[in-house]
């Protein structure tokens, strides 16, 4: 990925040995300068995807065409980049920023490095309550399915977090769970889709997880809720940090676990909920990202959770331009090209041996 | 019975409340079985269904039992059998209670061969025969990925369920790219259902279960060695990967023509060997009585599927994914309470 232009970044402590500066006093020197100025180059990639995610797409534009488009409200492009691709892209700015903090939210709770929304059954949790919305009260609008999903999502990350993201579990005791869970909830979905045809129809678009046909108006709504949770989680994550080390030592350096764990909880819901309501079910964004991420920041969930922010709409649009690409004349929705992206990245990742073993 | 267990292999087959429970599922399912042969729009009473199966019926309840509904029954009666097969070998094999085909992407990957013919706009009989190339194919796939030097538990797991993932966004495109009746067919698949089954659906599957059954049963004890750990197996000497694929190659491929014959219907590969477990009370994978365990369930999930609402007939993987859901949330508080999961 493009990550690898930014300037070298020093790696954190091991987790079991957290940097001094756990307590929230910034240490002295330069040791976080460098983890600083990676944070601005990865601003400056995500401006660049950002501008390809608006360039690019079915209709074919020179740059030109879409500057006029952004600026010139009389010019024949100000449809296409006002209409389609503005909303687009910030909307895969949002739900990805959205969907990477979670992941970390949530790999930091459970400390289990296997955890991603998508894969622990929580966007399921979301694509049911939405599905069951479409089919039984025929709410067809993301205002509508918006307190649907957020209520299933918070059901089922307490859920999976309470049977299987508790201290003893294994990463693979993790998945298992969440696979489960995943399994029970779209045979769910599609037996509903399966009694009700239309609902079928405008679901099965859905469920797939793509950006397309953005609302400007879906950005706005999305737009609280996401703010709301990345805000929560960037609270959080010093007192997260304690917890790393263990409940008891978190209570000594003055966190309290059982409010942290709640408010970690209401923060992945907000972030999955939101996010999965506006462009449906998206899977491992929320493990790729913070793996990658982790590798340059070490540890230390104050700069990993800013870092996923700004990475993770890196990764989910250039996958939506990707899609656009490879997909013409039409596309591939996006959750289909991060599932194909992510697979291999996660495959690499149990092969590689240190998580099948634990 | 810890006498009896630790005698030997072949002990397994003595034990009496295996047998019992193995029994008792057994009838179960052909006591339903007679029940839904005799249930319908045109009711036959349960003896008038088993003078018609010997031979003694009307010509009328002749054709209604032997033809058009005995398929089906038959067929509910080898998928259970099948599924709860492949996932007690499954279960076994990985070691988890979670571990079966339908979470490990085995099922996933028949699901993605028959939508590949549905796209393609192919018949039935194309969709069951791209149903079992594709499960086969991932079968093969999951191996190849999870192997290194020697395919371990949980690397099975993760691998599987990696592929899952992937295999759902890439069956969730598949039904994206369909008609829409087309992909309301697809749906109805997906989900699971013995509507309309006749004897060729009912046919490869009872072929394969004949040969596969005793194939399986014969690895029995090293399986039960295997469960104990590859190093405690090989000590005895088990050769451990051989008889793995050979065990995992079979319930590969009992699960897809299961998926061929009745679409990949939810959690009954899942729920049934754990539920013969604790009828059972017997350690180990429990092969003989979860089949009848799993016959049971399905022919009974479907008898209920069509009964249940009036007028309204539901696929019978919509009973069994019902069913299973309540039962694997049981499973996991219960199971992560000792901590076994």
């Amino acid at each position: 990925m493009s990550v690898t232009n930014s300037p070298p970044l020093q790696g954190g402590s091991a987790p079991s040995r957290p940097s001094s500066g756990l307590l929230g006093g910034v240490r002295p020197g330069g040791r976080h300068a460098p983890r600083a100025v990676g944070l601005a180059g990865s601003v400056l990639v995500l401006l660049l995807v950002l501008v390809l995610s608006i360039g690019v797409g079915a209709k074919q534009l020179s740059p030109g065409e879409v500057w006029q488009g952004l600026v010139d409200s009389h010019s024949e492009a100000w449809t296409v980049v006002h209409r389609m691709r503005l909303p687009r892209t910030l909307l895969g700015l949002l739900a990805g920023a959205a969907l990477g903090l979670a992941g970390a939210v949530m790999q930091a709770l459970t400390r289990n490095p296997l955890a991603d929304p998508g894969l622990l059954g929580i966007n399921a949790g979301a694509s049911a309550a939405v599905v069951t919305a479409a089919s039984l009260f025929g709410v067809a609008t993301f205002d509508g399915y918006v307190w649907f999903a957020l209520a299933g999502t918070a059901v089922v990350a307490v859920l999976v977090y309470a049977v299987g993201g508790g201290r003893g579990a294994t990463p693979a005791r993790l998945a298992l769970a969440g696979a489960a869970l995943n399994a029970t909830l779209y045979s769910y979905v599609s037996a509903t889709m399966l009694l009700d045809t239309a609902s079928l129809d405008r679901m099965r678009f859905w469920t797939v997880g793509s950006l397309a046909g953005a609302e400007p108006s879906t950005v706005l709504k999305v737009l609280p809720f996401v703010s709301a949770g990345l805000l929560l989680a960037l609270v959080l994550a010093r007192p997260l940090n304690a917890m790393a080390l263990g409940d008891d030592s978190a209570r000594a350096l003055g966190a309290r676990p059982g409010l942290v764990r709640a408010g970690a909880v209401l923060a992945v819901t907000l972030l999955c909920g939101a996010a999965t309501a506006a462009c449906g079910p998206i899977v491992f964004v929320g493990l790729m990202v913070p793996h990658l991420v982790r590798s340059l920041t070490g540890p230390d969930l104050r700069w990993l959770f800013p870092y996923c922010a700004v990475l993770a709409p890196v990764l989910l649009l250039g996958a939506d331009v990707l899609g656009r690409v490879l997909g013409r004349p039409g596309e591939l929705q996006v959750g289909i090209v991060t599932a194909v992206l992510g697979g291999p990245f996660f495959l690499y990742f149990a092969r590689r041996g240190k998580v099948a073993r634990a | 019975m810890r006498a009896l267990r630790s005698a030997g292999g072949r002990s397994v087959l003595l034990r009496p409340r295996a047998v019992a429970v193995g029994a008792a599922c057994a009838l179960l399912a052909l006591v339903v079985g007679v029940l839904a042969l005799g249930s319908g729009d045109y009711p036959i009473a349960p003896a008038d269904v088993l003078r018609t199966l010997t031979g003694g019926g009307s010509p009328a309840e002749d054709f209604i039992v032997n033809q058009l509904r005995l398929p089906r029954v038959v067929t509910a009666l080898l998928v259970g059998a099948a599924l709860a097969l492949a996932g007690a070998l499954f279960q076994s094999l990985v070691r988890n209670p979670l571990g079966s085909p339908d979470i490990l992407g085995f099922t996933q990957g028949a699901a993605t061969g028959a939508l590949l013919v549905v796209v393609a706009g192919g018949s039935s009989l194309a969709l069951a025969g791209g149903a079992v190339a594709g499960g086969l194919l991932t079968g093969v796939l999951i191996y190849a990925l999870a192997w290194r030097g020697g395919v371990h538990g949980h690397r099975l797991v993760l691998v599987g369920i990696g592929t899952a993932a992937i295999l759902t966004g890439v069956n969730g495109y598949l039904l994206t790219r369909a008609q829409l009746m087309d992909a309301a067919r697809a749906v109805l698949w997906l989900t699971g259902s013995l509507d309309g089954r006749g004897w060729q659906d009912a046919w490869p599957l009872l072929a394969a279960t004949v040969v596969l059954v005793p194939v399986v049963l014969g690895c029995g004890r090293a399986l039960r060695m295997i469960e104990m750990g590859d190093e405690a197996a090989g000590g005895l000497g088990i050769r451990v990967e051989p008889v793995r694929l050979t065990l995992l190659a079979s319930a590969v491929l009992l699960a897809s023509l299961a998926a061929a014959a009745a679409g990949p219907v939810s959690f009954v590969a899942l729920i049934a060997p754990q539920l013969t477990r604790r009828l059972t009370r017997a350690p180990g994978p429990n092969l003989l009585p979860s089949m009848c365990t799993g016959a049971a369930l399905l022919v009974t999930a479907d008898w209920a599927a069509q009964r249940l609402f009036a007028g309204h007939q539901l696929p019978v993987g919509v009973v069994t994914g019902v069913l299973g859901g309540g039962y694997l949330v049981r499973l996991l508080a219960t199971e992560r309470r000792a901590a076994r999961l």
